[in-house]
Order: structure tokens, then sequence, then C-alpha cells
């Protein structure tokens, strides 16, 4: 159907009116982060374009070990997750056993616990065990996942039940078929899953503030904060310049996994 | 038993034999399908049901600084709540900033998703830029804000100042603090509540739309009678989930205002946060986590009670 030429034009123009409000913040910062300060502080537009901010960025802040951190924090999350999630999903699609139902209504009702109302005594956990600014503190609380498991166990049920009786009849166990048969069949959504995993565990901050006391450990966000905290002489640039570090990794998953995540979120959501 | 004939005894073995097989059987499954479960339910337990019940027991002591018990004081951390203006401030916050957020979000997502969901050219890229704020930390959008709210030099003062009026204290004044977070706390939920309408939008059936077209229906009268109502189930889930995510919000008062100013943006969690580790009074704080939780759970209770049947079914 096509669309008369005023109806059209309406829309480009609302569109891009909305998409630069949209993109405007985000923008500025990526400017800034090139701009020298003088500019920033006379409040010009850019005279010249620098890479001084992020020079001074890393040189003056341990930018590239926060960096590692929270890459490493990220990806132990996300394997975590895939891991247990798919073993769950598993099980509650492929094997029938006394409690599974008792034991699904159990993780649908760890969907009802915010973390923020369990920090607490999470936090003296990790004290006892003596996890505070380590990896494992950072990361083993949240490997255990009902919504991966949900997302996991719709794509499992679209696997044949007969497809598990040949295997098991060849002589194939229950874990050997979870690995050769039903890990590589899930890809997709293993894959959805892992992106937004990897998100989330990067964007997370109140558990890495609360978490870690030193740069050894500290994550990047918690670096930005770092930043924006000691850097006290309007340095503005610089922050920018940590800011867009920051994001980059984030907002190209983003836009090269847009079109999966908003399938793989919506039957999340809806299902 | 003993009239048993003997030509029935093999069978009955037979029988016997089968059924202590097929217990064995069920024995393996259980074990088999709870060591596939096990990692998760320890985890679980360990980080999310012990830790929950650890704070409602903590909600009825005073504790000292490493957060061991200490004095038994029943209800007392609650009415302390109650009548405390700090908390009851904190809580007016919080509701506030929910009723700032929720429908500006929706709002203004639904009017993207709206847009964005038009079949025209290059509209794939507005749908990128549209959603790009999912992808932004609360930690750098809430450094972004920060300085487009700055006095003197943001870049929103120097609109208003170019406009010909005066500037505003977006974090220092009281009236606005509440304000300029929730600015800041819309744009960031925009990336995601867009994703998810576009997902409803593009699951709506086009016949609707095609049988209104033949009947010569106009643009508004369809996006009234046809994609809202349509929507009503992605709607309803957006809501709970920006209601939810309200109640959480911790990192953008942390970047932006601590809390301040007079107490003005001690949204719930991040009273809690400053009542645990900053004035180590973990009783208190855990009575606001638990009040917290019962929140949340009303939330989702909500929405799992309508948000199965879907609001609207046609």
């Amino acid at each position: 159907m096509t669309m008369p030429l005023g109806q059209k034009i309406t829309f480009y123009v609302l569109l891009i009116v909305s998409a630069l409000l949209i993109f405007a913040p985000t923008l500025m910062a990526f400017v800034m982060s090139f701009m020298s300060n003088k500019d920033i502080l006379t409040g010009s537009m850019p005279t010249s374009l620098t890479l001084d901010n992020y020079r001074q960025a890393f040189s003056t802040f341990p930018l590239m070990q926060y960096l590692i951190n929270s890459v490493v924090v990220s990806v132990l999350i996300m394997l975590g997750q895939l891991v247990l999630s798919s073993l769950a999903a598993y099980a509650f699609v492929f094997l029938e056993f006394k409690g599974r139902d008792i034991l699904f209504y159990i993780f649908i009702a760890t969907m009802m616990v915010p973390f923020e109302a369990s920090v607490i005594p999470n936090f003296h956990i990790i004290r006892d065990l003596g996890w505070i600014d380590s990896y494992a503190g950072l990361t083993v609380p949240f490997f255990a996942m009902a919504f991966g498991t949900f997302l996991l166990r719709q794509n499992f049920k679209t696997i044949p039940k007969e497809l598990r009786e040949a295997s098991l009849i060849a002589g194939m166990g229950d874990f050997k078929f979870y690995l050769t048969v039903v890990m590589p069949v899930a890809k997709t959504s293993l894959v959805t899953l892992g992106v937004y995993g990897f998100l989330t565990s990067w964007n997370m901050y109140l558990w890495p503030l609360l978490a870690t006391t030193n740069d050894n450990v500290r994550t990047v966000q918690i670096g930005l904060k770092q930043m924006q905290t000691q850097e006290q002489l309007n340095q503005w640039g610089v922050i920018m310049a940590g800011a867009v570090i920051v994001i980059i990794p984030t907002l190209l998953l983003l836009f090269l996994g847009q079109k999966k995540l908003q399938k793989g979120l919506t039957e999340g959501a809806l299902k | 038993m003993s009239t048993m004939s003997p030509a029935t005894k093999p069978y009955e073995d037979m029988q016997l034999a089968f059924e202590a097989e097929r217990r064995k059987t069920k024995t393996r499954n259980f074990i088999k399908g709870i060591l596939f479960l096990l990692p998760s339910i320890i985890l679980f337990s360990v980080f999310l049901f012990y830790p929950m019940m650890k704070t409602v027991y903590l909600s009825f002591f005073l504790t000292d600084a490493s957060g061991a018990t200490t004095v038994f004081v029943g209800l007392q951390n609650y009415i302390q709540l109650f009548t405390s203006s700090i908390f009851l401030k904190s809580f007016k916050s919080t509701f506030l900033f929910v009723l700032y957020i929720v429908p500006a979000t929706i709002i203004i997502s639904l009017f993207l998703a709206v847009l964005a969901n038009e079949k025209l050219k290059g509209v794939g890229i507005f749908r990128t830029i549209f959603s790009s704020t999912m992808g932004i930390s609360v930690a750098a959008a809430s450094v972004f804000w920060l300085y487009l709210f700055n006095p003197t030099m943001g870049l929103l003062n120097e609109i208003l100042g170019f406009l010909g009026m005066e500037g505003i204290g977006w974090l220092t004044d009281p009236a606005w603090a509440l304000v300029a977070v929730s600015i800041t706390t819309i744009w960031m939920n925009i990336g995601f509540t867009f994703l998810i309408l576009l997902g409803g939008l593009q699951s709506i059936d086009q016949s609707l739309y095609e049988s209104a077209n033949i009947d010569g229906a106009g643009y508004f009268y369809k996006l009234r009678r046809i994609t809202v109502p349509m929507l009503s189930p992605t709607l309803f889930f957006v809501l709970t989930v920006t209601i939810i995510n309200a109640f959480q919000t911790f990192g953008q008062i942390d970047i932006l205002t601590q809390g301040g100013p007079q107490n003005e943006t001690n949204l719930i969690v991040y009273s809690i946060y400053r009542e645990a580790f900053v004035n180590y009074q973990f009783g208190a704080a855990s009575a606001q986590a638990v009040i917290l939780f019962i929140l949340i759970l009303l939330m989702t209770a909500l929405q799992f009670k309508f948000g199965e049947k879907k609001v609207h079914y046609q």
C-alpha cells in the first residue's frame, strides 16, 4: 500500500525530530569526548578535534584494568547463566520426575524477589566467604536465572521428544543428548540469552559498587563513577571519553543483535 | 495368599520384579532431574531464598556494624519507619517518581513505536536510534545528564538562557531534583520500552487494518480502535515492568544527587543503601527492603494474574 506524499513527509519529519532528540545526549557525549577542554568550558562549538581526552582517561585512571574486569565479569556471568539455564530448562522439558512441577513454581517464584531487597544478606554472605574484591563475588550470585530458564524452555519444547527416545535407545545418555543434540539445535536462543546476559552484566551498578573496594576488580561502571567524583576540575571531556568507552561494547552488541534481541525479549515477555 | 495356585506364582514374581524395576527407574529419573537442576537450586538457595528470609529476620532486630543481630525489637523497626519523616518522604518521593516516569515513558515510547512501525524506507535506522538508550548503562547515562543539568555550562540551562528564561538548579533545587532524575530515567527507559512495544505492534494481525482500510477508516481512528486495543497485553506488560524498574532505581540517584537535596530524591533503594552501608543500620534497612519486596511482589502478582489472561482478547 502506498502512502500519500504529505503523510509520508509528516512521518519522516516526526521520525527525524524524535531521533535527534533521543540521540542528542549520546551524540553530545561523543562529540565532547573529542573536544578540547577550552572549547567545552567556553561552551563553543568544537574548533578542533583531539584524542587527548582518551589519552588522559587511560593514563590518569586504570581504565584498561576496569575494562578487563568488566569483560571478565560479564563473560563469566554470561557463561554461568547459559550453562545453568540450559541444564535447568533441559530437566523441565525432557525429564519426568516427582516434584518437577513444584520446582518449576519455585523457579517462577524467584522472579518475584528483587535483588535489591535481598542485597544486605547477600553482601554479608560474600563478605563471610571472603569474596569481596573477587571475580567470584561479582559473578556467582547471578548464575541462576529464571528468565533464561524459561526462554530456553520455550525453545527446547520445539525439539521432538522422539529424538531423545531414539538417542536413549541408541545408548546415548541424557547428558550427552543435552550436549550434542539439544545445545546445537538451540544455538539461536543461546546467543540471544548470551547477548542479553552480557548486556545486563556489563551495565550492572549496585552490586559491583558494594562488592568491590579497589581498582583490581572494579568494573568499568564503577570506574566511571570514580572518574566523575575524582575529576573535580571540570574535565568533562575526559569523563565523556570514559563514558563513550563504557557504552561502545553494549551499543555495538545492541545494533548487531537488535532484531534477535527484540524477538527474544518479546517471546520471553509475552509467553 | 496361601491359596494361590502355583500357575500364577511366576507371573506374580515377574510383576514384583517389574514393579521394583519401575521404582528404580523412578528414583533414577528423580536423581537425574535433580542433578540437572542442582546448580540452579543451590545458587537460588544461597543467593536468593536464604537472603530473602534473612532480610525478614534482620528486620526484627537491631544490629552491630558487622551486621550481627544484637537486640530483638519486634516490629519496632517498622513502626519507626512509618513515623520517621525521612522514610515517609522517601516513600512519597518513590511514588511521585513512579507517577512522573511511568506515563511519560509509555506515551513517548508508544509514539516512537507507532512512528517506527510504518513501512517507510530507512525506518531501520530510526528503530536502531530509538532503541539505543537500552545499550547505555545507568552510569554513562547519568554522566551524560549530569553534564546536561550542569547549572553553568549544561546544555539545558543554555537553551533556557537562549529563550530568555532563567536557569534552573536542576539537581540542587528541591523543587526540580526529582524531575531531573525522572527525565534521566525516562530517557534511559525509552529504548527497552520502545523495542517491546514495536514487537507488540508487529504482531498485530495486518488483516484488521486491511478491512478497516476497505471501510475507509482514517489514521487516528485505526490507531484508537485497532492499534491500542490490540496492543493492550503488551502495554500492560510494559506498565508493570516500568513500575517495577522504577521501584528499583538506584544508579541515577547515586551519581546525580546522592538522595539530596533535602532527601527529595532519596528513593527507596537508595534509602536502603544509605541506611545499611553508610549508617550500618541493617535492621532498619532490612525493614525497608521487606517493604520494597512487598511492593514488587504486588506488582508481579498483578502482572501474572492479568497478564496471563491478556487484557484484551478479540
